[in-house]
């Protein structure tokens, strides 16, 4: 558990949490976060898809009175379809009125602005800035992965957390593996060193690739030609600047679980990647595969895969060699002296379990700051990731933070440029290994 | 129309734009689009319908205080100054807020109809009130606007041809409304059952008649024709009448009826198809899904009896498989082994068509095929890195499961289908009494099954162990399979005398039974009467909400296996088969 980061001594200001359960360090407690005489907990909604009424259903399911009083998207279809299968699945904890249904840009200020607990879950470009205006009103936070899309984003982040601590507000980062009890388990035993030094890692989120929403859709649906921003939004996966890049949308699970087990992050990265199969006219911008080395402070280094493409090999897991044995982390299994598997009833759902840990904090008071824990670094990891993937050349995590890249719009609106455009033929620029400036 | 009415009508048009593929008919059903630039527009006709059905909600004598102070009503309200801007500046449309308040950007606050609760106009609609106010923005003394609904088929119609005859003199009006705002009919809704009594007396010479002219158009429903709305229009003109003996039934609409169609087209062509009429006719065969170089095998289960359940004196038995009961069974062929990734991801994956048929032959992929509904794609990858090529496809729910079984037929032309929780038992005993098809002793399922004391943690490869008598694979043990019925531990308890074909239809998702036992279980869940339930934790960590109707975030040991039956059913039939499911949560 206490095991001590045997590198460099720049790793030791990192705030990587050495233990694998929850915060329960002493804090100076600030004043209790609710309105006096009443623990009902306020939530809004910022970002009403599928993901983000999930995450609000597992808020609702938390114990201790709360209810949701408010909810934001830039799409009212999705706003009301959320709305509709929240009500129907916690008829008594959804009270949002009509005029605390928020439409556009800026409805997550208008959100915010009545709740406790905020649930920002648009795509991740957006999170910087939604996160920032949260904590600058005050609010505690659930947060879905990746934190950012690019180095000023992350930059961001990284001061408004440290802002967050100072304010006492309570954040939780939706890297959900940090509350699953196997995964808990099994690095408990690798942090006491159950398979001695980790000196090589892998890590895998190889599979078939996620929905698309096709420009004749919207078109159809709208009943006119869409503006691009509406377009990029409506398919917003497939753009850099609101997704991050697949590497960074979902292959970031499994970079966290290594550094996790390294409790540190990388220091280097290589790497190399394209579009091959997927590169249809709704495919925008982004590759579909990736493969990273990256370099951990001790040396030691990671491969990484993650690939969208149907009817290869797949694979999402991690796995780590060690001097005295190997573990299949997403296995819960290790393999050498000291053999163990995680063996149990069905556990809980880690969905379920970030949200009940989360609010157990807040009404507890407890300190609660995942994303200077991990969920910024391992954001940055995974950007690092595209960032090499996209230059062909080697980045450094110095290079990658301090990166002045920044792929954000200047102006939000439906008529507002976007960062990328496509050409004549409905095609986008694509990174070219070699030519490209990534960071 | 207050305020929070028109709320309500955006909310319903944009939940059904979002749900229904009708769309086209609903987003586009005024008169007046298209019209707008090629001649002067009128105010009657073109101007006042808009203003009606998009501004006099708010802006009226009742509610104008909270809605900028303005009127909309009258010509004076309307044409009164205001600020720099006039509010109607006859022949500066860009100076006039009427107009340009409704080509700003959607995020404006100052975009009217406000954005947060109502539909903005049209490109269409916009320019209409481009042209009138350069055209001078006339609007004819006298006249007042009263607030007009947007007339919306499913939410306002159809109820009122469901309800049928005598017609109340609101919904006359509707109807006419209806009818002056373009009659817009989605199509795929109708009213197919609609059936005239004999013996209704005939409208005289110059009158529509109900009977002859008005419901031939309300069977044939959807995407109505100029004639038929003329029809319609002089019918409600002379009294929308109705007689009471007529009633219409349910309308069928939407999506169902086009699965509905669907799945005639897919009965036709497996009549067109399939050979095979006697039991003699049935023998073993592989096919090769049409398209792609994957097969598979399937094998003849005769008609016959047997007792299903288990005797109280099996050991490790569960009171739910008794008591036992004598079961009856139709010939059908079972799938050798269970359905492997290499044929389900054909389904999952549509869009990976080969250039050119592998096989060689021209039409390979049925058209009816390819109009069957897919999956989802997956947030997280569903073998859980246990491997695909050869290896069960795993994490499917049963309405994925029942899906695969109409695409397979639609591609090959032989109907597919789960079997029964019965079905399954019979084929597994293959004339077997005892607690597994080769015996009671649970020592020698080393040779016939993968299951936890053997599997390494993992499915295995489909085919490798010892069949069971009637040559079926992995009957036992590997991956659960998906049956049609309804898990309830008290079914059997009803059956006295033998009962032939017995299916428990769902009611609810949860529980579904899934028989055979897995990798990850004892030996005593391999049992031929073995039953299981599914629950709700299998989608558990499914992190969306609403959870996928497609996947199982959490049973990584549940497959299937498909049946094809010897006799095959009537179109109606096949349609509660592949639709046995009650997916939605």
């Amino acid at each position: 558990m206490n095991k001590q980061i045997s590198t460099s001594p720049e790793l030791t200001r990192r705030s990587f949490l050495k233990t694998t359960s929850t915060l329960a360090a002493a804090a100076s407690l600030a004043p209790g976060v609710f309105a006096a005489g009443d623990d009902t907990l306020k939530v809004a909604l910022i970002g009403c898809g599928g993901r983000g009424s999930g995450a609000c259903g597992q808020a609702l399911s938390t114990s201790g009175p709360l209810k949701l009083v408010a909810m934001a998207d830039v799409f009212k279809d999705r706003l009301d379809s959320s709305y509709n299968d929240l009500k129907a699945a916690h008829a008594d904890r959804v009270d949002v009125p009509e005029e605390n249904k928020f439409i556009g840009f800026d409805a997550y200020q208008h959100a915010i602005a009545l709740a406790d607990v905020v649930i920002l879950t648009t795509p991740p470009g957006f999170r910087p800035s939604h996160f920032e205006e949260a904590v600058r009103q005050n609010k505690n936070i659930f947060m879905e992965k990746p934190v950012a899309v690019d180095g000023p984003g992350i930059r961001k982040v990284l001061a408004t957390a440290e802002e967050a601590k100072k304010k006492n507000l309570k954040v939780a980062v939706g890297l959900q593996r940090h509350h699953q009890k196997p995964y808990i388990e099994t690095l408990k035993r690798l942090h006491d060193g159950a398979i001695g030094d980790i000196v090589a890692m892998r890590a895998y989120w190889n599979g078939s690739g996620v929905w698309v929403h096709p420009r004749k859709d919207l078109e159809q649906k709208l009943g006119r030609t869409p503006t691009e921003m509406e377009y990029q939004m409506y398919n917003w996966y497939y753009f850099v600047w609101l997704c991050g890049d697949h590497i960074v949308e979902q292959h970031i699970h499994n970079l966290d679980v290594i550094n996790w087990v390294k409790q540190a992050h990388p220091v280097r990265a290589w790497g190399m990647g394209g579009r091959q199969v997927r590169k249809g006219i709704d495919n925008g911008e982004i590759f579909d595969h990736h493969y990273v080395e990256y370099e951990y402070p001790d040396g030691s280094r990671l491969s990484s895969q993650c690939r969208h493409i149907e009817g290869c090999w797949d694979s999402v897991s991690e796995h780590v060699q060690g001097t005295k044995g190997l573990c299949d982390v997403s296995g819960y299994r290790i393999k050498g002296e000291n053999d163990w598997h995680f063996s149990a009833d069905e556990g809980k759902d880690p969905y379920q379990q970030e949200h009940d840990d989360l609010f157990a904090a807040i009404r507890n008071d407890t300190p609660y700051a995942e994303t200077l824990e991990y969920g910024a670094y391992s954001t940055m990891t995974a950007i690092m990731g595209r960032m090499a993937t996209y230059c062909g050349k080697v980045v450094t995590w110095d290079d990658a933070i301090n990166s002045q890249f920044d792929t954000f719009p200047t102006v939000l609106g439906w008529d507002a440029k976007t960062p990328t455009e496509p050409n004549a033929s409905g095609r986008y620029p694509i990174p070219i290994p070699g030519k490209t400036k990534s960071f | 129309m207050t305020f929070a009415w028109a709320l309500f009508i955006f909310n319903a048009l944009n939940m059904r734009l979002f749900k229904c593929c009708a769309l086209g008919a609903l987003a586009s059903g005024f008169v007046l689009a298209g019209a707008a630039a090629a001649k002067p527009v009128d105010f009657f006709t073109d101007v006042k319908p808009i203003l009606e059905m998009n501004c006099v909600s708010c802006h009226n004598p009742q509610h104008a205080e909270e809605n900028g102070k303005y009127r909309i009503d009258t010509k004076e309200e309307a044409f009164k100054p205001h600020k720099k801007d006039q509010r109607i500046s006859p022949g500066h449309p860009d100076d006039s807020e009427v107009y340009y308040q409704t080509v700003l950007p959607l995020t404006d606050e100052s975009h009217m109809p406000p954005t947060k609760s109502q539909a903005p106009l049209t490109k269409e609609e916009c320019e209409v009130l481009r042209q009138w106010i350069a055209e001078g923005a006339n609007w004819p003394d006298g006249v007042t606007l009263t607030v007009v609904m947007r007339v919306q088929f499913i939410r306002d119609i159809e109820p009122i041809l469901e309800h049928g005859g005598p017609i109340a003199d609101p919904a006359k009006e509707t109807l006419r409304l209806w009818l002056s705002q373009g009659g817009a009919w989605p199509a795929g809704v109708s009213f197919p059952s609609a059936k005239v009594p004999a013996g209704l007396p005939v409208a005289p010479a110059g009158q529509m008649d109900f009977a002859r002219d008005v419901v031939p158009i309300l069977a044939h429903g959807g995407g109505l024709s100029d004639a038929a709305k003329e029809t319609l229009s002089k019918w409600v003109d002379q009294g929308a009448v109705w007689p009471a003996e007529v009633k219409l039934g349910a309308a069928k609409g939407g999506a169902q009826a086009k699965d509905m169609d669907l799945v005639e087209q897919i009965h036709r062509e497996i009549l067109g198809t399939s050979k095979e009429q006697a039991v003699a006719d049935m023998k073993a065969f592989t096919n090769t899904i049409p398209g792609t170089a994957v097969t598979y095998a399937m094998v003849p289960i005769a008609a016959g009896e047997f007792l299903m359940g288990s005797p109280a004196t099996e050991a490790k038995r569960n009171a739910d498989e008794g008591p036992q009961h004598r079961v009856k069974i139709e010939p059908f062929w079972m799938e050798k082994c269970s359905v492997t990734w290499d044929e389900y991801e054909l389904f999952m994956y549509p869009q990976d068509k080969p250039e050119t048929p592998a096989d060689g032959t021209t039409n390979y992929m049925a058209p009816e095929a390819d109009a069957v509904t897919r999956p989802t794609k997956p947030y997280v990858e569903m073998s859980f890195g246990m491997g695909k090529d050869g290896y069960p496809a795993i994490s499917m729910t049963q309405h994925a499961a029942n899906i695969y079984c109409q695409w397979l037929s639609a591609k090959t032309g032989h109907f597919y289908r789960l079997p029964t929780e019965a079905e399954w038992e019979y084929a597994c005993r293959a004339g077997t009494t005892t607690a597994y098809f080769f015996g009671d002793d649970p020592a020698q399922l080393g040779d016939y099954a993968w299951f936890a004391d053997n599997s390494n943690f993992k499915y295995q490869k489909v085919g490798q162990k010892k069949p069971n008598p009637w040559g079926l694979y992995d009957m036992i043990g590997n991956v659960d399979q998906w049956t049609l019925d309804q898990y309830d531990p008290n079914y059997y308890k009803q059956f006295s005398e033998t009962v032939t074909e017995p299916w428990n239809k769902s009611t609810k998702p949860y529980p579904q039974v899934v028989r055979g036992g897995s990798w990850q279980d004892d030996a005593d869940k391999l049992r031929s009467a073995c039953r299981r339930g599914s629950t709700a934790a299998w989608k558990m960590q499914d992190p969306q909400l609403p959870k996928s109707i497609w996947f199982l975030t959490d049973a990584q040991f549940v497959g299937f296996r498909i049946i094809r039956p010897l006799q095959v059913p009537p179109a109606e039939e096949m349609y509660k088969y592949w639709h046995s499911g009650v997916e939605k949560e």
